[in-house]
Protein backbone atom coordinates (compact mmCIF):
# COMPACT_ATOMS: atom_id res chain seq x y z
CA UNK A 1 0.00 0.00 0.00
CA UNK A 2 1.31 3.49 -0.82
CA UNK A 3 1.98 5.98 1.95
CA UNK A 4 -0.76 8.00 -0.29
CA UNK A 5 -3.38 5.61 -0.02
CA UNK A 6 -2.36 4.94 3.74
CA UNK A 7 -3.38 9.23 4.25
CA UNK A 8 -6.55 8.53 3.23
CA UNK A 9 -7.73 5.57 5.57
CA UNK A 10 -9.92 5.97 8.00
CA UNK A 11 -8.09 4.76 11.70
CA UNK A 12 -6.32 6.93 13.74
CA UNK A 13 -4.71 5.69 16.32
CA UNK A 14 -2.83 7.28 19.67
CA UNK A 15 0.85 7.14 18.81
CA UNK A 16 2.84 7.98 22.03
CA UNK A 17 7.04 7.93 21.53
CA UNK A 18 8.44 7.89 24.97
CA UNK A 19 11.96 9.73 24.73
CA UNK A 20 14.22 8.66 27.14
CA UNK A 21 17.84 9.45 25.79
CA UNK A 22 19.87 12.38 25.97
CA UNK A 23 20.91 14.07 22.31
CA UNK A 24 24.33 13.13 20.67
CA UNK A 25 26.04 10.40 22.61
CA UNK A 26 23.47 8.30 20.75
CA UNK A 27 21.24 8.60 17.58
CA UNK A 28 18.01 7.49 19.41
CA UNK A 29 17.22 10.98 19.53
CA UNK A 30 17.17 11.97 16.40
CA UNK A 31 16.00 8.60 14.81
CA UNK A 32 12.78 9.20 16.93
CA UNK A 33 12.37 12.51 15.31
CA UNK A 34 12.06 11.34 12.05
CA UNK A 35 9.71 8.50 13.09
CA UNK A 36 7.15 11.70 14.65
CA UNK A 37 7.41 13.58 11.41
CA UNK A 38 6.31 10.33 9.33
CA UNK A 39 3.61 9.04 11.92
CA UNK A 40 2.22 12.89 11.99
CA UNK A 41 2.31 12.93 7.71
CA UNK A 42 0.17 9.83 8.58
CA UNK A 43 -2.39 11.53 10.21
CA UNK A 44 -2.32 9.57 13.57
CA UNK A 45 -3.04 11.09 16.90
CA UNK A 46 0.64 11.37 17.86
CA UNK A 47 2.00 12.76 21.10
CA UNK A 48 5.68 12.80 22.46
CA UNK A 49 6.67 12.43 26.07
CA UNK A 50 10.45 13.36 27.36
CA UNK A 51 11.18 11.32 30.20
CA UNK A 52 14.33 10.21 31.64
CA UNK A 53 16.97 11.62 29.99
CA UNK A 54 15.56 12.26 27.07
CA UNK A 55 14.47 15.68 28.88
CA UNK A 56 17.62 17.06 27.54
CA UNK A 57 16.84 16.62 23.80
CA UNK A 58 14.75 19.97 24.81
CA UNK A 59 17.37 21.99 25.94
CA UNK A 60 18.13 25.46 24.33
CA UNK A 61 21.31 26.84 23.40
CA UNK A 62 22.57 23.42 21.77
CA UNK A 63 25.63 24.42 19.93
CA UNK A 64 27.43 21.26 17.66
CA UNK A 65 29.75 22.73 15.46
CA UNK A 66 32.68 21.95 18.17
CA UNK A 67 30.97 17.99 17.57
CA UNK A 68 30.95 18.07 13.68
CA UNK A 69 27.38 17.00 14.21
CA UNK A 70 24.34 18.35 12.63
CA UNK A 71 22.18 20.33 15.49
CA UNK A 72 18.54 18.81 14.89
CA UNK A 73 17.23 20.67 17.83
CA UNK A 74 15.25 22.97 15.91
CA UNK A 75 12.97 20.49 14.64
CA UNK A 76 11.17 20.44 18.00
CA UNK A 77 10.16 23.85 17.33
CA UNK A 78 9.16 22.89 13.92
CA UNK A 79 6.66 20.08 14.91
CA UNK A 80 3.88 22.48 15.66
CA UNK A 81 3.78 22.85 11.86
CA UNK A 82 3.31 18.92 11.06
CA UNK A 83 0.37 19.38 13.97
CA UNK A 84 2.35 17.32 16.26
CA UNK A 85 1.67 19.71 19.53
CA UNK A 86 1.07 17.43 22.17
CA UNK A 87 4.80 17.14 24.40
CA UNK A 88 4.82 16.44 27.58
CA UNK A 89 7.81 16.33 30.03
CA UNK A 90 8.61 14.27 32.83
CA UNK A 91 8.61 16.94 36.08
CA UNK A 92 10.23 14.10 38.28
CA UNK A 93 13.05 13.43 35.23
CA UNK A 94 13.41 17.40 34.45
CA UNK A 95 13.88 17.96 38.39
CA UNK A 96 16.33 15.47 39.10
CA UNK A 97 18.08 17.24 36.39
CA UNK A 98 18.05 20.53 37.41
CA UNK A 99 15.68 21.53 34.51
CA UNK A 100 12.86 24.16 34.40
CA UNK A 101 10.56 25.04 31.80
CA UNK A 102 12.64 27.87 31.02
CA UNK A 103 16.00 25.81 29.55
CA UNK A 104 13.55 23.82 26.81
CA UNK A 105 13.70 24.71 23.51
CA UNK A 106 9.59 24.60 22.89
CA UNK A 107 6.67 24.98 25.17
CA UNK A 108 5.67 21.85 26.44
CA UNK A 109 3.15 20.20 29.66
CA UNK A 110 5.17 19.55 32.48
CA UNK A 111 3.75 16.05 33.77
CA UNK A 112 3.49 14.29 37.07
CA UNK A 113 4.26 10.46 37.48
CA UNK A 114 0.70 9.78 37.83
CA UNK A 115 -0.86 11.98 34.80
CA UNK A 116 2.46 10.37 32.65
CA UNK A 117 1.43 7.15 33.04
CA UNK A 118 -2.49 7.54 33.02
CA UNK A 119 -1.35 9.23 29.42
CA UNK A 120 0.38 6.37 28.31
CA UNK A 121 -3.00 3.84 30.07
CA UNK A 122 -4.72 5.93 27.61
CA UNK A 123 -2.30 5.26 24.12
CA UNK A 124 -2.54 2.46 21.28
CA UNK A 125 0.50 2.50 20.31
CA UNK A 126 3.85 2.97 22.08
CA UNK A 127 6.90 3.26 20.64
CA UNK A 128 10.32 3.52 21.80
CA UNK A 129 13.66 4.03 20.76
CA UNK B 1 -3.76 -11.45 16.42
CA UNK B 2 -0.76 -9.63 14.43
CA UNK B 3 1.91 -8.45 15.69
CA UNK B 4 4.54 -6.02 14.48
CA UNK B 5 8.34 -6.51 15.83
CA UNK B 6 10.80 -3.53 16.02
CA UNK B 7 14.17 -4.18 16.29
CA UNK B 8 16.56 -1.42 17.52
CA UNK B 9 20.17 -2.99 17.41
CA UNK B 10 22.16 -4.73 15.36
CA UNK B 11 23.15 -8.57 15.10
CA UNK B 12 25.78 -9.91 18.19
CA UNK B 13 26.44 -6.33 19.98
CA UNK B 14 23.47 -6.66 21.66
CA UNK B 15 21.00 -9.25 22.39
CA UNK B 16 17.59 -7.57 20.82
CA UNK B 17 17.91 -9.39 17.38
CA UNK B 18 17.79 -12.78 19.38
CA UNK B 19 14.80 -11.57 21.40
CA UNK B 20 13.11 -10.68 18.74
CA UNK B 21 13.66 -13.59 16.34
CA UNK B 22 12.57 -16.05 19.69
CA UNK B 23 9.60 -13.91 20.23
CA UNK B 24 8.72 -13.93 16.58
CA UNK B 25 9.07 -17.41 16.23
CA UNK B 26 7.23 -18.11 19.36
CA UNK B 27 4.21 -16.11 17.60
CA UNK B 28 4.44 -17.89 14.53
CA UNK B 29 4.25 -21.21 16.32
CA UNK B 30 1.50 -19.97 18.13
CA UNK B 31 -0.41 -19.45 15.05
CA UNK B 32 -0.49 -15.19 15.13
CA UNK B 33 0.27 -13.11 12.27
CA UNK B 34 3.57 -11.11 12.07
CA UNK B 35 2.29 -8.08 10.40
CA UNK B 36 5.85 -6.93 9.67
CA UNK B 37 9.28 -7.32 11.24
CA UNK B 38 10.88 -3.54 11.01
CA UNK B 39 14.95 -2.77 11.33
CA UNK B 40 15.67 0.70 12.68
CA UNK B 41 18.53 2.29 13.91
CA UNK B 42 21.67 -0.35 13.87
CA UNK B 43 18.78 -2.64 13.55
CA UNK B 44 19.46 -2.49 9.55
CA UNK B 45 22.67 -4.13 10.42
CA UNK B 46 20.69 -7.66 10.80
CA UNK B 47 20.43 -7.30 6.94
CA UNK B 48 23.62 -7.55 5.66
CA UNK B 49 24.05 -10.69 3.61
CA UNK B 50 28.17 -10.30 4.01
CA UNK B 51 27.29 -11.30 7.76
CA UNK B 52 29.97 -14.19 8.47
CA UNK B 53 30.00 -15.54 11.86
CA UNK B 54 32.09 -18.35 13.30
CA UNK B 55 30.80 -21.71 12.32
CA UNK B 56 29.76 -22.71 16.03
CA UNK B 57 27.47 -20.04 16.06
CA UNK B 58 24.24 -18.67 15.12
CA UNK B 59 24.12 -16.87 11.79
CA UNK B 60 21.67 -14.20 13.07
CA UNK B 61 20.59 -12.62 9.38
CA UNK B 62 20.82 -16.43 7.24
CA UNK B 63 18.21 -16.97 10.78
CA UNK B 64 15.70 -14.07 9.69
CA UNK B 65 16.23 -15.09 6.09
CA UNK B 66 14.89 -18.37 6.45
CA UNK B 67 12.39 -17.50 8.56
CA UNK B 68 11.18 -15.01 6.07
CA UNK B 69 11.00 -17.71 3.32
CA UNK B 70 9.32 -20.26 5.86
CA UNK B 71 6.67 -17.90 6.69
CA UNK B 72 6.39 -15.31 4.28
CA UNK B 73 7.56 -12.34 6.56
CA UNK B 74 7.63 -9.01 5.44
CA UNK B 75 11.06 -7.56 7.05
CA UNK B 76 11.68 -3.93 6.03
CA UNK B 77 14.56 -2.27 6.55
CA UNK B 78 14.63 1.85 7.06
CA UNK B 79 15.55 3.15 4.22
CA UNK B 80 17.35 6.63 5.84
CA UNK B 81 19.04 4.30 9.25
CA UNK B 82 20.20 1.92 6.03
CA UNK B 83 21.67 4.37 4.26
CA UNK B 84 23.43 6.29 6.70
CA UNK B 85 24.79 2.52 7.58
CA UNK B 86 26.00 1.08 4.48
CA UNK B 87 22.93 -0.88 3.61
CA UNK B 88 22.20 -1.42 0.37
CA UNK B 89 19.80 -3.18 -2.66
CA UNK B 90 20.57 -3.23 -5.91
CA UNK B 91 18.06 0.15 -6.61
CA UNK B 92 19.77 2.19 -3.54
CA UNK B 93 23.22 0.76 -4.90
CA UNK B 94 22.83 2.20 -8.49
CA UNK B 95 20.64 5.91 -7.31
CA UNK B 96 23.73 6.61 -4.83
CA UNK B 97 26.74 5.63 -7.75
CA UNK B 98 27.18 2.27 -5.05
CA UNK B 99 29.49 -0.30 -6.82
CA UNK B 100 28.11 -3.16 -4.58
CA UNK B 101 24.38 -4.09 -2.94
CA UNK B 102 24.36 -6.25 0.41
CA UNK B 103 21.12 -6.90 1.24
CA UNK B 104 20.39 -9.96 2.58
CA UNK B 105 17.16 -12.32 0.82
CA UNK B 106 14.19 -11.63 2.53
CA UNK B 107 14.48 -8.11 3.38
CA UNK B 108 13.52 -5.10 1.62
CA UNK B 109 14.27 -1.13 1.61
CA UNK B 110 11.36 0.84 2.06
CA UNK B 111 10.53 4.00 4.23
CA UNK B 112 9.82 4.90 7.83
CA UNK B 113 6.15 4.84 6.54
CA UNK B 114 6.07 0.93 6.64
CA UNK B 115 6.93 1.74 10.52
CA UNK B 116 4.21 4.06 11.18
CA UNK B 117 2.08 1.57 8.79
CA UNK B 118 2.51 -1.42 11.12
CA UNK B 119 1.94 0.29 14.19
CA UNK B 120 -1.14 1.22 12.49
CA UNK B 121 -2.63 -2.05 11.23
CA UNK B 122 -0.83 -4.66 13.75
CA UNK B 123 -3.13 -5.22 16.90
CA UNK B 124 0.47 -4.89 19.09
CA UNK B 125 3.87 -3.43 18.40
CA UNK B 126 6.74 -5.07 20.37
CA UNK B 127 9.96 -3.16 20.00
CA UNK B 128 13.35 -4.82 21.27
CA UNK B 129 16.60 -2.50 21.42
CA UNK B 130 18.81 -1.57 23.72
CA UNK C 1 -6.51 -0.63 29.71
CA UNK C 2 -3.93 -2.61 30.36
CA UNK C 3 -0.09 -1.93 29.60
CA UNK C 4 2.89 -4.72 29.68
CA UNK C 5 6.11 -3.41 29.52
CA UNK C 6 9.40 -4.74 29.52
CA UNK C 7 12.31 -4.30 30.87
CA UNK C 8 15.77 -5.16 29.60
CA UNK C 9 18.61 -3.57 31.87
CA UNK C 10 20.14 -4.63 34.69
CA UNK C 11 18.77 -2.69 37.86
CA UNK C 12 22.23 -2.61 39.24
CA UNK C 13 23.77 -0.71 36.08
CA UNK C 14 20.50 1.04 34.68
CA UNK C 15 17.46 3.18 36.26
CA UNK C 16 15.25 1.97 33.39
CA UNK C 17 13.90 -0.79 35.80
CA UNK C 18 13.12 2.00 38.41
CA UNK C 19 11.15 4.27 35.52
CA UNK C 20 9.22 1.67 34.46
CA UNK C 21 7.77 0.66 38.00
CA UNK C 22 7.18 4.78 38.86
CA UNK C 23 4.73 4.90 35.80
CA UNK C 24 3.55 1.24 35.54
CA UNK C 25 -0.07 1.77 37.26
CA UNK C 26 -1.62 -1.07 39.30
CA UNK C 27 -2.77 -3.63 37.53
CA UNK C 28 -0.05 -3.71 34.20
CA UNK C 29 2.35 -6.41 33.98
CA UNK C 30 6.37 -5.95 34.00
CA UNK C 31 8.56 -8.92 32.13
CA UNK C 32 11.68 -8.54 32.56
CA UNK C 33 14.12 -9.85 29.89
CA UNK C 34 17.57 -10.17 28.56
CA UNK C 35 19.89 -8.55 31.34
CA UNK C 36 16.69 -7.37 33.33
CA UNK C 37 16.38 -11.15 34.91
CA UNK C 38 18.76 -9.89 37.21
CA UNK C 39 16.26 -7.75 38.28
CA UNK C 40 13.91 -11.28 39.84
CA UNK C 41 16.62 -12.01 42.03
CA UNK C 42 16.11 -13.21 45.70
CA UNK C 43 18.66 -11.40 48.06
CA UNK C 44 19.82 -8.77 46.42
CA UNK C 45 20.04 -5.21 46.95
CA UNK C 46 16.76 -5.02 44.93
CA UNK C 47 14.33 -7.49 46.22
CA UNK C 48 12.75 -4.87 48.67
CA UNK C 49 11.89 -2.86 45.80
CA UNK C 50 10.58 -5.36 43.94
CA UNK C 51 8.45 -7.10 46.41
CA UNK C 52 6.90 -3.83 47.24
CA UNK C 53 6.21 -3.37 43.50
CA UNK C 54 4.59 -7.22 42.83
CA UNK C 55 2.15 -5.51 45.85
CA UNK C 56 0.38 -3.21 42.69
CA UNK C 57 1.94 -5.37 39.67
CA UNK C 58 1.84 -8.74 38.31
CA UNK C 59 5.71 -9.47 37.98
CA UNK C 60 7.11 -11.88 35.49
CA UNK C 61 10.80 -13.25 34.14
CA UNK C 62 12.04 -14.38 30.80
CA UNK C 63 12.97 -18.30 31.56
CA UNK C 64 15.29 -18.73 28.85
CA UNK C 65 17.26 -15.65 30.26
CA UNK C 66 17.45 -16.53 33.34
CA UNK C 67 18.88 -19.85 32.53
CA UNK C 68 21.29 -18.26 29.99
CA UNK C 69 22.65 -16.29 32.99
CA UNK C 70 23.25 -19.14 35.26
CA UNK C 71 20.05 -18.48 37.31
CA UNK C 72 17.07 -20.83 37.60
CA UNK C 73 13.48 -20.05 39.05
CA UNK C 74 15.00 -20.95 42.88
CA UNK C 75 16.64 -17.86 42.74
CA UNK C 76 13.19 -16.29 41.54
CA UNK C 77 11.54 -13.33 43.89
CA UNK C 78 8.37 -15.23 45.08
CA UNK C 79 4.99 -14.34 43.62
CA UNK C 80 7.21 -14.02 39.94
CA UNK C 81 6.03 -15.72 37.23
CA UNK C 82 8.51 -17.56 35.13
CA UNK C 83 7.43 -17.40 31.33
CA UNK C 84 8.88 -18.89 27.91
CA UNK C 85 8.77 -16.92 24.20
CA UNK C 86 5.34 -18.26 24.18
CA UNK C 87 4.61 -16.88 27.47
CA UNK C 88 5.65 -13.79 26.42
CA UNK C 89 3.83 -13.95 23.00
CA UNK C 90 0.27 -15.00 25.22
CA UNK C 91 1.42 -11.57 27.72
CA UNK C 92 1.48 -9.30 25.01
CA UNK C 93 -1.60 -10.61 23.29
CA UNK C 94 -3.28 -10.61 26.80
CA UNK C 95 -2.66 -6.53 27.19
CA UNK C 96 -3.63 -3.98 25.40
CA UNK C 97 0.24 -2.76 24.14
CA UNK C 98 3.87 -3.11 25.00
CA UNK C 99 5.82 -0.73 26.42
CA UNK C 100 9.76 -1.28 26.27
CA UNK C 101 11.23 0.44 28.62
CA UNK C 102 14.76 0.76 26.75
Amino acid sequence: MSEEEMMDDEVVKKFMFVNRRAPYGSIYALESLEVVLIAAAFDQDVSLVFSDDGVFQLKKGQETEGVGMKNFSPTYRALEMYDVEKLYVSKASMDERGLTKDDLIVDVEVLGDEALADLMDDQDVIFSF
Amino acid sequence: MKFAVQVNEGPYQHQASDSAYQFTKAALEKGHEIFRVFFYHDGVNNATKLTTPPQDDRNIVDRWSELAQQHNLDLVVCVAAAQRRGIVDEGEAKRNGKDAENIAPGFRISGLGQLVEAGIQADRLVVFGD
Amino acid sequence: MSILHTVNKSPFEKSSLDSCLKLAKAGSGVLLIEDGVYGALKGTAREAQIKEAAQNLKLYVLGPDLNARGMTGERVIDGIEIVDYAGFVDLAADHDKVNAWL
